[in-house]
């Protein structure tokens, strides 16, 4: 981000010649960029406005009253909400915090580990680990999740947390960034340092690697937190009870038997505005630590 | 373990230590499923008898039988034509907005920049579940704002969600989700573009436009070919959008995207033999896709160096 600040102040800069002519120049708006940012903000923002104004109306004002008019029903729409099942939404927003929460730290670990060990040693079969590793990003979910569930399933482990923690665990996205990271932020010359002064390679890594590799294992995290708290299919096909539902799997079924009781609509819709919230305001937080440089580093190579 | 061994053993094992837990979770995660996956997708479950009793199903080995059914299968040949259609869709509007986007955040004078940025990256934090139901609702007759107001304008209201209107309904959604992540990745590389190099063309009066074509679009045109990678893999593998609209209308089948057939047969029928041999193939389709875009996008670089 603060490569994103410096770069903004650039073309001010080369404007300043512009401002001696006058005031109206530097006013000046480029108006057609200006205004299809603007569509497109739009574009993307209505959906969600849409959702939060139908989250407040009751079920007979979803049907009746213009769709961008706000209703009176929110809290009995929450009120029913909660009812549900004895505060099942709850439980499933709980379930996703804490699959996206440990699974993208545990995730995190592996990538750090695997990343650091990738960009910093020189060893026998260090692209190959690499390529195979990397071939993992273009194998289709499916194609890995039905045979994890029927060998999951041999060892007595479907439906619950761990199979769908599990197989998360090693993105090869996530080892692909840290390396990334890895080999731009710690210098050959400082781990050749700590092994002079006798620190094991666990040492090094713990105490000197890992502190320069935080902000792009950040990203990391974010990366993976976002994949597994927007992630179906792994837990479509795992769970069958539905007190381990993630949000995502539990708003599915939420709308699969509305379609056959439109009352359930309203219930499917303050779920969804109550499941997007969050993760907007968290969004809206962390893209302020969001490291554009990694991305572009990653782009680039 | 005494020092000296740890030193010389130590340096030289430390990789291997460090990617153990990696090495660990893919074999157990990744190879082994695949391998297992392949051993089923060659056998078959044949009955005997009445079918009943312990000893009544057996597996046996079906050689490629699975892999020709597969490869005649009508449903998995549709599937695949239907994938192929809304790609065709998908991947140039997407990365053609977020391409733009990206050129006009990259503009000079342009207002409201931090805000409009933020708001077209925002769909990229909601689920695709999510996602596929906020505008399934707003494409059902019902609810929609977009049928309201048709209906108050007395114009014709299409079905979004039947024929060939489903394909851009589905399509939406996707290119809905997808925009601000790309336009985000090809911003950034815009970025990384020293201001020195556009300076000149523009002293010699080159317009922002005849920029952006000449020499914008070609600096990033790497991040380009990364993203265009990706939404292909990407919409190979749709399926929590198709599957998500599915309650909602009857147009969409179970066997919508190969990938919606390879679970049907794997968990509706049951049939996980059939169901394997179809992922190998979608499998082998991906990466044979893959490598194929990979090693253009390599020698078209080879080129430019040469050049």
């Amino acid at each position: 981000m603060s490569s994103l600040a410096l770069r903004k102040s650039a073309p001010a800069a080369g404007t300043t010649p512009g401002t001696a002519q006058g005031p109206p120049l530097r006013r000046r708006i480029a108006l057609v960029p200006t205004l299809t940012l603007l569509l497109g903000a739009l574009y993307c923002l209505l959906p969600v406005a849409w959702v939060v104004i139908a989250a407040t109306k009751s079920g007979r004002e979803l049907f009746s009253t213009f769709t961008f008019l706000p209703g009176t029903g929110f809290t009995q729409n929450l009120k029913d909400l909660n009812a549900y099942r004895d505060g099942l939404y709850w439980t499933w927003m709980g379930n996703s915090a804490l699959y996206a929460g440990l699974g993208a730290l545990l995730s995190t670990a592996v990538s750090a580990l695997s990343g650091y060990a990738l960009a910093v040693y020189r060893f026998r079969g260090r692209e190959t680990v690499f390529n195979v590793l990397m071939a993992g990003v273009l194998m289709p979910p499916v194609i890995l999740a039905i045979p994890q569930y029927l060998l999951l399933a041999k060892a007595d482990l479907t439906d619950s947390y761990a199979s769908v923690l599990l197989p998360l665990i090693l993105s090869p996205y996530g080892v692909y960034l840290a390396r990334i990271y890895a080999s731009a932020a710690v210098p050959g010359d400082v781990v050749e340092a700590g092994r002079m002064d006798g620190a094991s390679e666990w040492r090094i890594f713990i105490r000197i690697a890992l502190p320069m590799m935080v902000p792009g294992l950040v990203t990391v995290f974010l990366f993976q937190f976002v994949a597994v708290w927007n992630n179906f299919l792994l837990p479509y096909i795992m769970l069958s009870d539905d007190e381990k539902f993630p949000i995502t799997l539990g708003l599915f079924t939420l709308l699969e038997q509305g379609a056959n009781t439109p009352a359930l609509y309203t219930l499917v819709i303050t779920g969804a505005t109550l499941a997007v919230l969050p993760l907007i305001a968290l969004f809206l937080v962390i893209q302020r630590f969001w490291s554009l440089d990694l991305l572009s580093g990653a782009v680039k190579s | 373990m005494t020092s000296a061994r740890r030193t010389s053993y130590g340096v030289k094992g430390a990789p291997y230590a460090f990617l153990l837990p990696a090495a660990t979770l893919f074999a157990l995660f990744f190879a082994l499923p695949i391998g297992y996956a392949v051993w089923l997708s060659l056998h078959k479950v044949r009955v005997f008898g009445l079918g009943l009793g312990a000893g009544a199903r057996k597996e046996v080995w079906a050689g490629l039988e699975n892999y020709t059914d597969a490869l005649t299968d009508s449903a998995l040949l549709h599937g695949a034509l239907r994938v192929v259609g809304y790609g065709a869709i998908v991947v140039p509007v997407m990365l053609g907005l977020a391409l733009v986007f990206a050129l006009m955040l990259d503009t000079d004078r342009v207002r409201l920049a931090p805000f409009t940025r933020l708001a077209i990256f925002l769909p990229y934090a909601i689920p695709g579940v999510v996602a596929a139901l906020l505008w399934g609702f707003l494409y059902l007759p019902d609810v929609s704002p977009f049928y309201y107001v048709l209906n108050g304008l007395g114009l014709p209201q299409p079905d979004l969600l039947d024929g060939g209107p489903l394909y851009l309904a589905l399509s939406n959604i996707a290119v809905w989700g997808g925009t601000g992540f790309n336009m985000i990745v090809i911003y950034t590389s815009l970025q990384a573009i020293p201001v020195e190099v556009y300076e000149a063309a523009k002293l010699d009066g080159a317009t922002p436009l005849q920029i952006a074509l000449k020499i914008k679009i070609p600096m990033v045109a790497p991040s380009l070919v990364l993203t265009f990678f990706f939404s292909i893999i990407a919409t190979l593998q749709v399926f929590s959008e198709p599957t998500t609209l599915k309650p909602l209308t009857n147009s969409v089948s179970t066997t919508w995207s190969p990938l919606m057939k390879v679970y049907q047969d794997a968990f509706g029928k049951g049939d996980i033999y059939a169901a394997a041999a179809e992922a190998a193939i979608i499998a082998v389709v991906t990466l044979v896709l893959s490598f194929g875009f990979l090693r253009a996008a390599n020698s078209g670089n080879k080129q430019e160096e040469a050049r």
